[in-house]
Formats: structure tokens, C-alpha cells, sequence
């Protein structure tokens, strides 16, 4: 299984263990990541102004430059706005040809935009992964949080069903830790207003880890890396049981016996501290 | 069309940019029951569109509810009415910044500590929804 690999800024920095446990696992499992030469910022939020075909530019020339390949991403946020692009091009013919001269490429909205977890479902199977586990993750109680770009507007991202998603959970499962699911799990972490707004976000990141916490989840695993920085980030956690923050990718790996933070945690596990 | 402040031309730009028309919403209130910062938004998102209907730009251009929206797109999914709460949202700041002129936040405003720790994700992103 081969695909263009788009990895986009944060994965290059804060992220950058997203990006070496989804490779190192892509590896493992036979699947080829090739990434793109040369790409750009995808422009990280989709212009929700109808004219705002500036901030197309970079994500349709990403598209572009996958010449008709299966695309795949691993941050939620690069999804997103590569899905969303990539349904305009699709839909609207005036803001195709605008931002298609602009660039000069030819574009027409070909090609399959996938998440890796859509990899990791549609094209290989989570039956499949389960087989390929090494170290299944036994004893785990493991959740997952979805977050909103992934999931929505759901007529676009056609990603799984926006109210109850399952994907991360059959995820879960096949990698053999317990799942825990909690409501909170597509509500919004309160995304950039960590920038401007921080006592809203800690406000959303504290009812997210709160209904984790109340459903008896030790891990939370996420493929936004706002979402990690927020709920690491952003809630006073004092006097509360410890909850780690990982990406899908990191459980991934140490599930495969590849090295990754959440494998690290678990050489220490005795000595934290547990509420 | 009229001229001068600007401000006069927020919700006819909204309309025309955003591709809503606030005047589908009855009103029922979902989008608000579901937005997960409706406690801290002085405006709630139905109430914003009632406003809309009401054409009352000066409250609407002062309100510091589209600022505080996440652009989550819950309020959206939720709309029995099919409006894209978040395209109004993003129409009015849009319409305030371009109106208005000037940047809802800068780089200077950031701190040492966000400056080292905010993934790189998060300041893009901020920057593409405060400034123009």
C-alpha cells in the first residue's frame, strides 16, 4: 500500500513524535508513506468566507502536487482543510478555475484525501492490525477523543458518524487495551482560543478530561496536536487523578513494539503517582 | 451601498460573504444549547442570528461573541434550519477586520511562555482567524 504523505508544520515540531510513530508503525505494517517534496503550511483553519480564495492557495497546491495518489495526513487540522479544499474544487467551478490559474495546475478535485486512521480502517483493516500486534496493550484503559475536525461538518469530512464515532475505539480495541468512552469526547477543546481566550479553553479542556475521568479513562489519545497542547495545557488537574495525553500513533507503535512515549511511560508506571 | 464607517455594511457583507440567511433561524436555540463556550459569549449564537434578523449591526460589530467562537462547527452540525452558524460567525469577523481595518491580535501580544510552548499549529491558526 502506497501513499503521498502529507505532514504539514506542527508535525515537524511540537508533534514531531506523531509524526516518527506513525512512520516507524506505517513501516512495520507495510504501508509506504512517500512525502510530498517541497509542500507548505495547509493554511491550518478552511476559509469559511466564500471569497477567501487566498488561503486555498496552499492547500490546493498540496492536492495538486499529489498527482491523483491516495493523500494521506496525520494531523487533524491538515485534514480538515485538505478535505474541505479539495470538496470546493469539487463543487464550485468559479473558485476552481481562480485558484487553479493562479497556481497554473491543473486540478479538478481527483484524488482520495484520507486521514491515517482511514489508512488504518478502509485499506488495511483493523482486523488485520489486530494480527500485526505485538504487544497488545492489555489492561489499558484507554479513551478517545475526537475533538471537531475530524468529524465535522460530517456531509464533508465523511470521516465516520459525527455523533458516535467509532473509529479510535475499534483502534483501541484491536490494539487489545480496554475502551473507555466518555460524552465529552466530540466536544471542542477550545482549539486557538488557548491563544487569545485561555480561561475558556481551560473551562472546555476541564469538562473533556473531567467526563474522562468520571468514565474511568487513564489515557486519552488524540491526532490533533491543539487538542494534546490544550488538554496538557490548559486545566489546573490538582488533586485530580493523573490522565496522560497521547497521540493515536504513540499507543500505535507501542502496541507494535516500536518505541514511543507511551511505551517510555509504562518502563516508570510505578512511579506515578496514582490518585 | 453605503460608505463611511463601515460599519452599516456588516450584516449585508456577512450575507453576501458567509452565503446565510439568518433569517431561516426560529429560533429553537440548539446551536446554543450545544456550543461548548456559549458561557462565556455575551451574545449567544441564537441570539446572534435573532440580531441579525433585527439588524442591529452596532451591537453585533461590538459583540465579543464571534472573537470567542472556536469555529468548532458543533453549532452547525446541530441547526434543524441548516444554517452554518460558523460561516456567520466567520462572516462577522470577517466583515469587522475588512470594514474596520486593523487586526483583532498580533504577534506582539503573544508571551515568552506561549511563544515557546503553543504548537505551531495553534498560532497559525490564530493569526488566520484575528488578522487580515
Amino acid at each position: 500500500m502506497r501513499y503521498r504523505y502529507f505532514p504539514g508544520c506542527t508535525l515537524k515540531g511540537q508533534a514531531k513524535s506523531m509524526e516518527d510513530t506513525t512512520l516507524a508503525a506505517a513501516k512495520a505494517m507495510g504501508i509506504e508513506l512517500e512525502e510530498l517534496s517541497e509542500w507548505q503550511c495547509c493554511g491550518a483553519v478552511y476559509p469559511l468566507y466564500e471569497d477567501e480564495l487566498i488561503s486555498l492557495l496552499s492547500p490546493v497546491r498540496t492536492l495538486a502536487a499529489a498527482e491523483g495518489e491516495p493523500l494521506v495526513s496525520l494531523c487533524a487540522a491538515c485534514h480538515h482543510v485538505l478535505k474541505r479544499a479539495q470538496e470546493l474544487m469539487q463543487r464550485n467551478e468559479d473558485a476552481r478555475k481562480k485558484v487553479t490559474d493562479h497556481l497554473e495546475v491543473e486540478y479538478a478535485g481527483e484524488g482520495r484525501v484520507l486521514h491515517f486512521l482511514e489508512v488504518l480502517r478502509d485499506d488495511l483493516g483493523f482486523d488485520k492490525l489486530k494480527e500485526m500486534v505485538k504487544k497488545p496493550l492489555e489492561g489499558k484503559k484507554v479513551a478517545a477523543y475526537y475533538g471537531c475536525l475530524l468529524l465535522r461538518p460530517s456531509k464533508v469530512m465523511q470521516f465516520d458518524d459525527p455523533e458516535n464515532p467509532t473509529i479510535m475505539e475499534d483502534m483501541i480495541k484491536a490494539l487489545g487495551a480496554e475502551v473507555v468512552k466518555s460524552p465529552y469526547r466530540t466536544e471542542c477543546c477550545g482549539a486557538y482560543l488557548s491563544v487569545t481566550e485561555e480561561g475558556v479553553a481551560a473551562d472546555t479542556v476541564e469538562r473533556i478530561l473531567d467526563s474522562a475521568r468520571r468514565a474511568g479513562a487513564e489515557i486519552l489519545v488524540t491526532a490533533c496536536p491543539l487538542c494534546r497542547y490544550n488538554l496538557e495545557n490548559c486545566a489546573d488537574n490538582e488533586g485530580k487523578t493523573p490522565i496522560k495525553v497521547y497521540y493515536f500513533s504513540e499507543i500505535l507503535a507501542e502496541a507494535m513494539g516500536l518505541p514511543s512515549e507511551s511505551a517510555e511511560d509504562q518502563g516508570t508506571k510505578e512511579e506515578v503517582p496514582q490518585g | 451601498m453605503t460608505t463611511g464607517t463601515g460599519k452599516s455594511r456588516l450584516i449585508e457583507d456577512m450575507k453576501m460573504n458567509s452565503g446565510q440567511d439568518p433569517n431561516g433561524c426560529y429560533q429553537c436555540g440548539k446551536c446554543s444549547a450545544a456550543c461548548p463556550v456559549s458561557a462565556a459569549l455575551d451574545l449567544k449564537p441564537h441570539q446572534v442570528l435573532r440580531y441579525l434578523q433585527m439588524g442591529l449591526e452596532d451591537e453585533l460589530a461590538e459583540s465579543k461573541t464571534p472573537w470567542v467562537c472556536a469555529s468548532c462547527f458543533t453549532c452547525a452540525a446541530r441547526c434543524p434550519r441548516d444554517i452554518d452558524l460558523a460561516r456567520v460567525m466567520e462572516g462577522l469577523r470577517l466583515s469587522i477586520l475588512r470594514n474596520r481595518g486593523g487586526n483583532k491580535f498580533g504577534p506582539a501580544e503573544l508571551t515568552p511562555e506561549q511563544l515557546e510552548k503553543l504548537p505551531q499549529q495553534a498560532l497559525v491558526s490564530g493569526f488566520r482567524k484575528y488578522n487580515k
